[in-house]
Order: structure tokens, then sequence, then C-alpha cells
């Protein structure tokens, strides 16, 4: 339609062109800016090049962090996901128990990180209820948060309770788009669960599996709450995941430059990821994709 | 009918699966609730015995006196719905003209939406802390709300929305006289409700929660939310208080389950959206 008032379209547009520049392009702009100068918010920021770059690479910091950021990461993904598309394809069923877990499941996902890391403290205390749960079976009981050889996977499992609602949620839509024909056709020809899940449920929902990956993996990648609320990056460092890296930097260590280099770099991984996750679903629309099919 | 062996089978498999993840699922919120009757003595004499001795309120009264509760649940509650009112009040006009409107520079304008869909809070905090120190404005309200004043993917959800209006309303509505304020608040706002309303509650479940963002932005207790003041009740002091810990966890995740209880459909709506 044309506008009224050539002006109008502007006008209409201008707050939040406002607010996204002001909020989204201008920080990036201002932190690329700063990963260029030493500056601890105190004294005049200080030209240093490349150098905040080159000693994130030369620590070695960048590359563990990025090392635990992957392997939480990775976890939390297949485990969500797997899971998640477990209780869909169980789950998927009329009736109000069912509804009624589908509903509990999901609902980690909404309450606060907060509320879900805390109560994981206490299950996961040295004293706490698992621990004695394992000693009654003859199981030794484990301080998981402070023994750096399973505090990153005990966080991992933790937000693995909390997102596979999600992937829960994302699969049930999608299975709502394979049609029932489908899987009566296949009983008839005689095709076991199992065997209807290989061949009609698994290829038809794909497209889905592409999308819940590529959007938990950016998910994850962005965690934060759980490392501050549960270990604090510790201990030595195992759980120090990148958005907590970038944290400590500038609340901890007033470093503004290296706080803004590891923004970048971050930035440019989740734009390599949102690339892949464009690649995945190009063509998969997941709606369209599975009517095409069923055709 | 056909394979009964099979839905046999699929049929214990399905009900071990709902007892496992039932438990799973709801014991933990059922720990939570029964660590928080408990007294202190209680939970250190027997960390793992499931019921308390008596229903004890003494931790939920400890949480209301040692913190103000109110005022941390009101800022975290103005502060969510602020934010949820004000994207969508700047989502409308925005998809308006990017869904409907024919002018030089659209592509771009709507690339640019697409474009800030990539760059999340936790890239963007460390100037946005430097600038709102600038501004004087670090330990308010306004550092609270503003920068999320617009969501990328709000404007974007309420163009896909629109798309789907057809035109005549629009002409129709002109042709009366309507000002495009009048027509995109009055006319098109309505039609849109299950939409705004996803958008609403997300946004809402989204802020309330939010841990991240207050942390880095407040140290003043006046604008503290919630998620802060019970995460401090664990770092507070010597020696976990876990039934006091939980009793301000019950307080903080209580709104949300019921939030979530009456408007489950608008939310799983607002979480399944596809961009």
């Amino acid at each position: 339609m044309n506008p009224r008032h050539a002006w109008h379209p502007y006008a209409l547009l201008l707050p939040t062109a406002i607010f996204l520049g002001v909020f989204f392009l201008l920080p990036l702009a201002i932190a690329a800016k700063d990963s260029l100068y030493a500056w601890d918010l105190l004294t005049p920021p200080v030209w240093v090049g490349l150098d905040n770059y080159r000693a994130l690479f030369r620590s070695g910091e960048l590359v563990g962090t990025l090392a635990r950021t992957l392997g939480y990461s990775a976890v939390v993904v297949l485990l969500s996901g797997a899971l998640g598309l477990l209780l869909a394809v169980t789950l998927d069923r009329p009736g109000k128990v069912f509804a009624f877990v589908r509903g509990a499941v999901f609902s980690a996902y909404v309450v606060s990180w907060v509320a879900v890391a805390l109560l994981w403290m206490l299950i996961l205390d040295p004293d706490g209820i698992l621990s004695a749960a394992l000693r009654a079976i003859g199981l030794p009981g484990r301080a998981w948060l402070a023994d750096p050889a399973t505090a990153l996977w005990a966080l991992a499992g933790v937000s693995v309770w909390k997102i596979t609602g999600y992937a829960m949620v994302i699969f049930l839509a999608g299975l709502q788009d394979i049609p029932r024909s489908l899987y009566e056709a296949a009983a008839l020809d005689g095709a076991g669960p199992l065997r209807r899940f290989r061949h009609v449920t698994w290829p038809l929902l794909r497209p889905t599996v592409a999308f819940v990956t590529t959007t938990s993996l950016i998910l994850s990648f962005q965690a934060f709450d759980v490392v501050r609320v549960m270990t604090q990056g510790g201990p030595v460092r195992s759980t120090t995941i990148f958005v907590y890296a970038i944290y400590e930097h500038i609340f901890m260590n007033l470093r503004v430059g290296r706080a803004s280099a590891l923004c970048i770099v971050f930035f440019f991984l989740l734009l390599a990821l949102t690339a892949i996750q464009l690649r995945v679903m190009r063509g998969a629309a997941p709606r369209e994709h599975a009517r095409s099919r069923a055709r | 009918m056909i394979g009964e062996r099979g839905q046999g089978a699929a049929h214990l498999a399905r009900t071990a699966v709902l007892v496992i993840v039932a438990a799973l699922w709801l014991g933990p919120y059922a720990w939570m609730t029964v660590t928080s009757l408990k007294t202190l003595p209680e939970i250190l004499r027997a960390p793992a015995y499931p019921l308390p001795q008596a229903v004890q309120l003494g931790a939920y009264r400890e949480v209301l006196t040692t913190v103000p509760v109110g005022r941390y649940l009101l800022t975290s509650l103005a502060a969510a719905i602020a934010i949820a009112l004000l994207q969508i009040a700047l989502a409308l006009p925005a998809g308006y003209a990017l869904a409907k409107l024919r002018f030089a520079g659209r592509g771009a304008a709507f690339g640019l939406v697409l474009a800030c869909l990539l760059i999340p809070a936790q890239v963007t905090f460390v100037p946005v802390f430097t600038l709102l120190g600038a501004a004087g404005l670090v330990n308010t309200f306004a550092a609270l709300v503003l920068p999320f004043g617009v969501s990328a993917l709000g404007t974007f959800l309420v163009r896909q929305a629109l798309l789907s209006v057809p035109d005549e309303i629009i002409e129709a509505a002109r042709m009366d006289g309507a000002s495009e304020l009048r027509i995109i608040y009055g006319i098109l706002a309505p039609m849109l409700r299950p939409t705004l309303a996803a958008l609403f509650l997300f946004s809402f479940v989204f802020h309330y929660n939010d841990y991240f963002w207050p942390l880095v932005m407040t140290t003043d207790d006046e604008v503290r939310t919630l998620p802060l003041a019970v995460a401090l009740l664990r770092e507070q002091g010597t020696g976990v208080r876990w039934h006091v810990v939980m009793a301000g966890n019950v307080i903080l995740s209580l709104p949300v389950l019921a939030l979530f209880a009456v408007a489950q459909r608008h939310i799983l709506r607002a979480v399944t959206a596809r961009v």
C-alpha cells in the first residue's frame, strides 16, 4: 500500500530505529573500538591495537573458554534434544494425565534459572538428597560442584533438566504436522512402533531436529546464570564458559578492553552458528516440508 | 487392531516413562517446597529425610523480615510489565510500516531488524553498561527497561502477523477518516490479539526471570529485582540456610508457575513461533 504521506513510514519506524541503534548497533561498534584499548574504567583508555586479542589467544584463555563452552553446549544440546524427542513421541497423546506431565516438563523452562540453579545446588549438595540416595545403594556420594572434573557436567545436567521442555514442545509442534494417514498406512503395512518412528516420524521430523539443535546450541552458548549462581566459574576455572569469562573481565578485573575483545569474538561465534542454522534450515521450513512430503 | 503385542509393550513403556518423567520433573519442586517448610536443625540432622517434623513457616517469616521481598517483587513485576508493553507499543507501528507501506529503504529497514536478532544482550552489555554510566543511568529503573524497549523478535513477529491482514481493512478505515495511529492501535492491534498476548507473556516471563541484566546494571537496593535477592540469600552469612533459600525460591517461582498454569497455551504459542 502507499503511505498517506511519504514521511509516515519513517516516522512509524523512528522509535524502533532509535532503540535498535542505541542498544544494539552502537554498542557493537563501541565494543569493537574498546577491544583495541586497555581500559580499567578509572583511568583514560590506552590504545593497544590487537594486543587484547593476542593476549586472549597466547594465554590459552580463549581456547580454554571455547573448549569448555563447546563441551557444555554439546552435552546440553544432545541430551536435551534426545530426551525432548523421546518425551514428545511418548507424550503425544490426548488425555489429562499426558497434558499434565507435558506441562510439568515444560514448566522447568518457564521458571527462572536462578530458582533452578539454587534448587539443584540443594539436591547436589554433598550432604544432600542425591548423595544420600547414592550412599543408600552403596555408591559414594560426591561434591559434584566442588570437583573440577565434574562441575561443568553437573551444570550441563541441570541445564538439560531446564531446557528439555523447550525441545519437547518444539518436537510436539513438529509432530502435529505429520499426517495421521501416514502412520495408518505404515501400520497397515505391518510396521511396529519402532519402524514407524524410523520410517515416518524421523524423516519428516528432520527439519524440526535441525531447528531444535541450532536454537538450543545458541541458547546454551549464552548460558550465564547457572554458572554465576552455582559455581562462579570455579573450581579452578573449570566452569568459566564464555559469557561468564566476559563478566569476570569487566566486573572483577576491570578490564574493559579484554572483555570487549571477548564480546567481539563471541559475536562472531554466534554469527557463525546462525549462518549454520540458516543453511540447515534453508528450504526446510518444517510445515511446508512435511506437507509436500505427505502429498 | 494390528500388532497387539507391540501396542501392549508400547503402553507399558509409556506408563513407565510417565512415572519416571513425573518424578524427575516434579520431584525437585516437591523437595524445594518440603525443605522450605523445615527448620535448620532438622535439615542439619537429617538432610535427606523427606518430611518435615511439622509444617514450619519460620523460613518464610525470615525471608520476609530480612529481605524487602515486596519491593523486589514490585520492581521485578514493574520492569517486566513495562518492557513487555513498550515492546508491543513500538512493534505495532514498526511492523505496520514494514508489512503494509511501500517506501524507499523498506528492505534495508527490515534487514536492520533481522540483523539485531543476532545481537544478544551478552554481546552488548559491556558497552551498554559504560554508555548508561556516562548518561548517569546505571542503578536506575530506566537501566532495567530501556535497553529492552524494542524487541527485534517482537517487531518481526508483528510484521509477519500483519502480512496476513487484508489491505482492504486498512483502506476502508482510511476512507472512514481514521488516522494511521488509530488504524494501528485501534483496529489492527485488536485483530492481532493472539500474537500480542503471546508476545507479552513471553517477554514478561523472560524479564521477570532475568538475572543477568539486573545483576550487571544495578548495585542499588532500590532497583534490585527478586531473582538477585533470592540468589543473595544463599551467599549471605556463614553456612547455607537451605530452608530460607528454598522459601525465597518458592516465592520467586510461584508467580511464574501460576501464570504458566493459566496461560500455558499462549506461552507455548510464543515459544513455538518460528522465525
